[in-house]
C-alpha cells in the first residue's frame, strides 16, 4: 500500500493554530477557576502571530498535498492572512469584552482558534470534502460561540437559530456535493472540471445543474445573501458582539472564498448558467440589505443588514467573473475585515457591564464627548459607505469596475445607487454622534488597552488600503493567478 | 514644472491638511490661538498660491506646474496635477475666499471652534485638489472629500432649526450624482482601454478617445447629472436653498464661492471636452435648463422673505448665466462664463458675508424685520450697495463684464437664448434693488434696528478686499482675461474640431472688443 506523502509544511499555520487551541483548553483546565483569563487571550494572540510567521514563507509558492485534497496557492495564502488578521483583532477586542460579559474562558479562545482553523481549511481545500470539513469545523465552533452568553436569552436564541438553519443549509450543500460526485465521479475540484470538459454532454446534465442550485443555497446561507439571509439580524444581534464581528468578517470571507474556489475551479463551464441566478441574487442582496438597514434602531442589527448589503456587492464581482473581479473580491474582503471589525469594536467600547448601549440613539452626542471613539467610528462608517479616500471606496471601485468591464452596466449602476442609499444609514449614526445632544449621560466607559490597540490597527488598515491600495491590490492580483 | 523646485500644486493641496494637524495639537479652550493660527495658515496658503498667478505662462494652453506619479499603477490611476487658464483663477479664488471665510467666522462661531477650523482647512484641501487634479479617479476622490467637511459645517454650526435636514439633503443629493459619474468614469476607462490598449484615467489622454455617439450620450448624461446637481441647474437645485440658508455664514460663502463652481468647472474640464458631440447635440437642453434657471431663480428670489434664501436663489440665477455662456461655444460666451464664475464667487460671497453681519447683530434674516438700516449703519450700507450693484451687473463692476460677455456670446449662438437671458438681467435688478430698498432704505420701523452698531474693523477688513476686487475686475479685466485667453481658444478649437463646427473668424482680443 502506498502511503500518501504527508507534507506538514503545507499546513503549518493550521497546525500551529490547532495546537494553540488545544493548548489554551489545557491551560484553562489546569489554571483553576479563579483569576483573570486574560492570559489565555494573550496566548491565543501569540499563537496567531506564530501562525502568521509560518504563513509568510508560503507566499508565492504553489503546492498541493494530501493526495490533491489540499492546495497552498496564492489564493489560500491571501485568505490565511485575512483570517489571521480577523482572529487577531477579534481576540484583542475579546480580552476586555469577554471579561466584562463573563464569558472569558478557555473554551471561548479555543473555539475562536478552531473556527479560524476551519476557515483556513475552507479556502485551501482543493477537494469538496476538505472544504466541507473546514466549513463544519468553523460552523460548529461559531454555533457554540454565538451562544456563549448562556444567561442571555438572545444569545441562546441566536445560537439555536444559527445551528438549526445552518445545519439545514449544510444539508443542501452536502446534497449538492453528492450530485457533483454522482455526475462526475470525483470530488476533487480540478478533476471535476477536467471530467466535465472531456464529457461535453454533462453541460446539460440535470444532476449538475441541480447541484449548482444546491451549492448556491448552501453557500448562500453562509454568506447571508438574499433570500437566505433571514437568520443574520437575529443571530448577529444576539451573539456576543465580539463574536458578531468575527462572524460578520471571518465566516463571510471564508464562505466567499470557498464559493469562489468551487464555482471557478470546478464548475467554470457553467458560468452562463449561474450568472443569471447570481445577478438576481446580487441585486436582491444589495437592495434588501440596504433598504431594511434604513429602518433599524439597533446598531448591531443595522450592521448585520449592512453586512448583507456588502455580500451583495461581493456577489456583483462574482457575477462579473473576470480577473479584475476576483482580485476585487479578495481586496474587498480584507478591507471589509478592517472596517467591520473596527465598527464592532466601537460598538463594544460604547457599552459597559450590564449596559450594552447598542441602540442607535445611544450614539447621540458621542462625537465630542468621546472623540477617540467617535472619530474611528466615523472613519469605519464612511469607509463602509464608500467615501474616498478610505478602504471601502477602493474596494467598491474595484468591484464595480470589474462589473463594468464585463459589461454588466445595469448591475454596476444599481450597485452604486445602492451604495448611495447606504450612505443614508451610515451617515445617520454620524449625524447622531456629532449633530445631536445626548439624551442620557453615558459614563464609566472603559477603554481597555487591547481594544484601543485593535481600534488603531483597524484605522490604520482602513486608511492604508484607501490611500495606498496599490500594494494590497497587487498582492491580491498575484494571489488569484492559479485560480481558474 | 515647479517653482524653485517646490511642487507647488501638491503644496497647495496638502498645506491646509498640515495646518489642520497643527490646529489639532492646540487645546480646544484656546480659542483665540485657534482662530489666529487658522487665519495665518489660510493667509500663508493664499501667499503660496500667488506665485501661480505671476509665474503662469499666458502664451501656452498646455497644462502648467504639472506633477505626475503613479498612484495605483496596475489600474492606470495616476497622481497627476496641473493647471491651465481655466483652473488657475479658480484656485486663487479658493485660497482668497478661505482667508475671508476664516476672518468672518471670528465672532460668529463660538463653540467647537477647533473642529470648525479643522473642517474648513480640510475643505480647502478637497477644493484645491479637485481643481488641479488631472486624473479622473484623483478628481473623484477630491470631489467626494469635499462632501464631509461641508456636511459637518452645515450640520454642526448651522442654524439649529433645519441644519440637519439641509446637511443630509446636501450630502445625499450630491453623492447620488457622483456615484453615477463614477460608473461613467469606469466605462470611459474601459472604452479607451479596448480602443487603444492603454489603461489610464489621465484626462489628457482620455480627451483623445473617440467614443461612439450613443455611448457619449449616456456618459455625458452621467457626468452632466453629477455636475448639474452641483452647479446647481434647474431642476436639481432644490438642495441649494436649504444648504445655503442653514449653513453658517462662512459655510455659505465658501459653498457659493467655490463649491458651486466645481460643477461648472466639471462641465468645462470634463463633460464637454470628453464628450463633445454629445455636448453639442444636447446643447439645446442644457441651454434651456440654464435659461429656466436664470428666470426661475430670479422670480423665486423676488418672492423670498428670508434674506439668505433670496441670495441663495440668486445663485441659481447667476449660475444659469454661467452655463448659458459656456454652452454658447464661442469665445465671448466661454470667457464670459469663466469670468462670471469668478464674479459670482466675489459678489455672492460678499452678499453672504453682508447678510451674515446683519444676522450676527439681529439674529434674524427676515427682510420684514429690517428697514431703514442705512441711517444707523452707513458704512454697512455703502458696502452693501456696492455689492448689490455688482450682483446686478452695473457697468464698472465685475458683474457687468461677465454678464455682458455671456449675453454677447448667447446672442451670437442663438438669438432667442440671448433675448430670454437678457430679461433675466432686468429681473436681477428688480429683486436685488427691491430687497435693498426694503432692508436699507425707508423709515426705521423696528425699534431694535435703531441701536445697531456699524461695521467694526475686522468686518471692514473682510469686505474691503472684495470691493477692491469688484472694481478691479470691473475696470481692468484684462489682468484676468490674459490668463484665460489662450486656454479658452484651444478649448474651443479642440471642441470645434471634434464636433465639426465651423471655425470662428479670427476674433479681436476680448479686451479690444469691450473697449470698442
Amino acid at each position: 500500500m502506498k502511503v500518501p506523502e504527508i507534507d506538514l509544511s503545507l499546513i503549518a499555520p493550521e497546525i500551529v493554530i490547532a495546537l494553540f487551541g488545544l493548548g489554551v483548553l489545557l491551560i484553562d483546565v489546569f489554571s483553576g477557576k479563579e483569576g483573570s483569563k486574560r492570559g489565555l487571550g494573550y496566548i491565543s494572540l501569540v499563537g496567531i502571530l506564530i501562525a502568521f510567521f509560518f504563513t509568510l514563507p508560503q507566499i508565492g509558492v504553489v503546492k498541493t498535498g494530501y493526495a490533491g485534497m489540499y492546495v497552498s496557492d496564492g489564493y489560500a495564502v491571501f485568505f490565511k492572512i485575512v483570517f489571521e488578521i480577523i482572529a487577531f483583532l477579534t481576540i484583542l477586542i475579546s480580552i476586555g469584552y469577554a471579561e466584562r460579559e463573563g464569558i472569558s474562558c478557555g473554551e471561548y479562545y479555543a473555539l475562536i482558534l478552531f473556527a479560524t482553523l476551519g476557515m483556513m481549511l475552507m479556502t485551501a481545500g482543493a477537494h469538496f470534502l476538505t472544504i466541507f470539513l473546514g466549513l463544519e469545523t468553523m460552523s460548529i465552533s461559531i454555533y457554540v460561540l454565538a451562544g456563549m452568553m448562556r444567561q442571555d436569552r438572545r444569545s441562546v436564541e441566536s445560537a439555536f437559530k444559527y445551528f438549526l438553519l445552518g445545519a439545514f443549509a449544510t444539508g443542501f450543500l452536502l446534497y449538492g456535493i453528492a450530485l457533483v460526485y454522482g455526475a462526475t465521479g470525483s470530488l476533487n475540484l480540478k478533476e471535476v472540471a477536467a471530467f466535465i470538459a472531456s464529457n461535453k454532454h454533462l453541460l446539460r446534465s440535470p444532476m449538475l445543474l441541480m447541484s449548482l442550485v444546491f451549492l448556491t443555497i448552501g453557500f448562500g446561507f453562509k454568506i447571508a445573501s438574499v433570500p437566505f439571509h433571514m437568520w443574520t439580524p437575529d443571530v448577529y444581534e444576539g451573539a456576543p458582539t465580539s463574536i458578531t464581528a468575527f462572524m460578520a468578517t471571518g465566516v463571510k470571507a471564508a464562505s466567499f472564498g470557498a464559493l469562489v474556489r468551487v464555482f471557478f475551479s470546478a464548475l467554470p463551464v457553467f458560468l452562463p448558467d449561474w450568472t443569471s441566478i447570481m445577478w438576481v441574487l446580487a441585486l436582491a442582496t444589495m437592495t434588501v440589505g440596504n433598504i431594511i438597514a434604513i429602518s433599524q434602531t439597533n446598531i448591531k442589527r443595522m450592521l448585520a443588514y449592512s453586512s448583507i448589503a456588502h455580500a451583495g456587492y461581493l456577489l456583483v464581482a462574482f457575477v462579473a467573473g473576470n480577473d479584475l473581479a476576483m482580485s476585487g473580491i479578495l481586496f474587498y474582503l480584507m478591507a471589509y475585515a478592517f472596517m467591520n471589525l473596527g465598527a464592532f469594536t466601537c460598538v463594544i467600547l460604547l457599552g459597559k457591564k450590564g449596559e450594552e448601549n447598542t441602540l442607535i440613539r445611544d450614539y447621540a452626542g458621542i462625537g465630542f464627548k468621546y472623540p477617540l471613539l467617535a472619530v474611528p467610528m466615523t472613519i469605519f462608517l464612511l469607509s463602509m459607505a464608500g467615501i474616498p479616500p478610505l478602504a471601502g471606496f477602493m474596494a467598491k471601485f474595484y468591484v464595480f469596475s470589474a462589473a463594468v468591464k464585463s459589461k454588466f452596466y445595469w448591475l454596476a449602476i444599481l450597485g452604486v445607487l445602492n451604495s448611495a442609499i447606504s450612505v443614508y444609514y451610515y451617515l445617520r449614526v454620524t449625524v447622531l454622534m456629532y449633530f445631536r445632544e445626548s439624551e442620557r449621560e453615558i459614563t464609566g466607559l472603559e477603554f481597555s488597552p487591547a481594544s484601543v490597540f485593535a481600534l488603531i490597527l483597524a484605522v490604520i488598515g482602513t486608511l492604508y488600503m484607501g490611500i495606498f491600495p496599490a500594494n494590497v491590490l497587487s498582492f491580491a492580483q498575484k494571489s488569484i493567478a492559479g485560480l481558474m | 514644472m515647479s517653482i524653485f523646485g517646490v511642487p507647488i500644486l501638491s503644496l497647495l493641496i496638502f498645506f491646509p491638511l498640515v495646518g489642520a494637524f497643527v490646529l489639532f495639537l492646540i487645546k480646544k479652550e484656546n480659542v483665540g490661538a485657534l482662530r489666529t493660527v487658522a487665519f495665518i495658515i489660510s493667509i500663508v496658503e493664499f501667499i503660496f498660491s500667488l506665485p501661480l498667478f505671476f509665474a503662469f505662462d499666458t502664451t501656452t494652453a498646455a497644462m502648467q506646474f504639472v506633477e505626475s506619479t503613479w498612484w495605483v499603477q496596475a489600474y492606470g490611476i495616476s497622481y497627476k496635477l496641473g493647471i491651465d487658464g481655466i483652473s488657475l483663477l479658480l484656485v486663487l479664488l479658493t485660497t482668497f475666499l478661505t482667508v475671508l471665510c476664516i476672518l468672518c467666522s471670528w465672532s460668529a462661531i463660538t463653540f467647537r471652534v477647533k473642529e470648525y477650523m479643522i473642517s474648513f482647512l480640510f475643505l480647502e484641501t478637497g477644493m484645491i485638489g479637485a481643481l488641479v487634479a488631472l486624473d479622473l479617479i484623483l478628481f473623484y476622490v477630491f470631489w467626494e472629500v469635499m462632501l464631509i467637511p461641508m456636511y459637518l459645517l452645515i450640520g454642526v454650526w448651522g442654524d439649529p432649526k433645519r441644519r440637519i435636514y439641509a446637511a443630509v439633503k446636501f450630502f445625499l443629493f450630491t453623492m447620488a450624482g457622483s456615484v453615477l459619474m463614477l460608473i461613467a468614469i469606469l466605462a470611459l476607462y474601459f472604452i479607451n482601454l479596448k480602443a487603444t490598449g492603454k489603461a489610464t484615467f489621465d484626462v489628457l489622454e482620455l480627451y483623445k478617445a473617440t467614443i461612439p455617439i450613443q455611448t457619449q450620450y449616456w456618459l455625458f448624461g452621467a457626468f452632466a447629472l453629477a455636475f448639474a446637481i452641483k452647479v446647481p441647474m434647474f431642476p436639481f437645485h432644490t438642495w441649494l436653498p436649504d444648504a445655503h440658508t442653514e449653513a453658517p455664514t462662512a459655510g455659505s460663502v465658501i459653498l457659493a464661492g467655490v463649491l458651486l463652481k466645481m460643477g461648472t468647472y466639471g462641465f468645462i474640464r470634463f463633460a464637454i471636452p470628453l464628450f463633445p458631440n454629445a455636448a453639442y447635440d444636447l446643447l439645446p437642453i442644457v441651454s434651456s435648463l440654464a435659461i429656466i434657471g436664470i428666470i426661475y431663480g430670479a422670480l423665486v428670489s423676488m418672492m423670498q422673505a428670508d434674506l439668505k434664501r433670496l441670495v441663495a436663489f440668486s445663485s441659481v440665477s447667476h449660475l444659469g448665466y454661467v452655463m448659458l455662456g459656456m454652452f454658447a461655444f464661442n469665445m465671448q460666451g466661454v470667457e464670459g462664463s469663466l469670468y462670471q464664475m469668478l464674479n459670482h464667487g466675489v459678489s455672492t460671497g460678499s452678499l453672504f458675508l453682508i447678510v451674515g453681519m446683519i444676522y450676527e447683530r439681529r439674529h434674524t434674516r427676515m427682510i420684514s424685520d429690517f428697514g431703514g438700516l442705512s441711517k444707523v449703519m452707513p458704512i454697512y450700507a455703502t458696502f452693501f450697495m456696492i455689492v448689490t450693484l455688482s450682483s446686478i451687473g452695473l457697468p464698472g463692476t465685475n458683474g457687468f463684464v461677465g454678464e455682458f460677455l455671456i449675453l454677447l456670446g448667447a446672442f451670437r449662438s442663438n438669438m432667442l437664448y440671448g433675448v430670454l437671458a437678457t430679461t433675466g438681467v432686468v429681473l436681477g435688478a428688480a429683486y436685488m434693488l427691491w430687497m435693498f430698498q426694503r432692508v436699507m432704505f425707508g423709515v426705521i420701523k423696528k425699534p431694535e434696528n435703531e441701536k445697531l452698531k456699524d461695521l467694526n474693523g475686522r468686518e471692514i477688513a473682510t469686505l474691503v478686499p472684495m470691493v477692491v476686487l469688484i472694481f478691479l475686475m470691473g475696470i481692468y479685466p484684462k489682468l484676468f482675461f490674459n490668463k484665460m485667453d489662450v486656454t479658452v481658444e484651444k478649448f474651443l478649437e479642440d471642441f470645434r474640431g471634434k464636433v465639426g463646427m465651423k471655425a470662428e473668424a479670427p476674433q479681436p482680443k476680448i479686451v479690444a472688443d469691450i473697449r470698442k
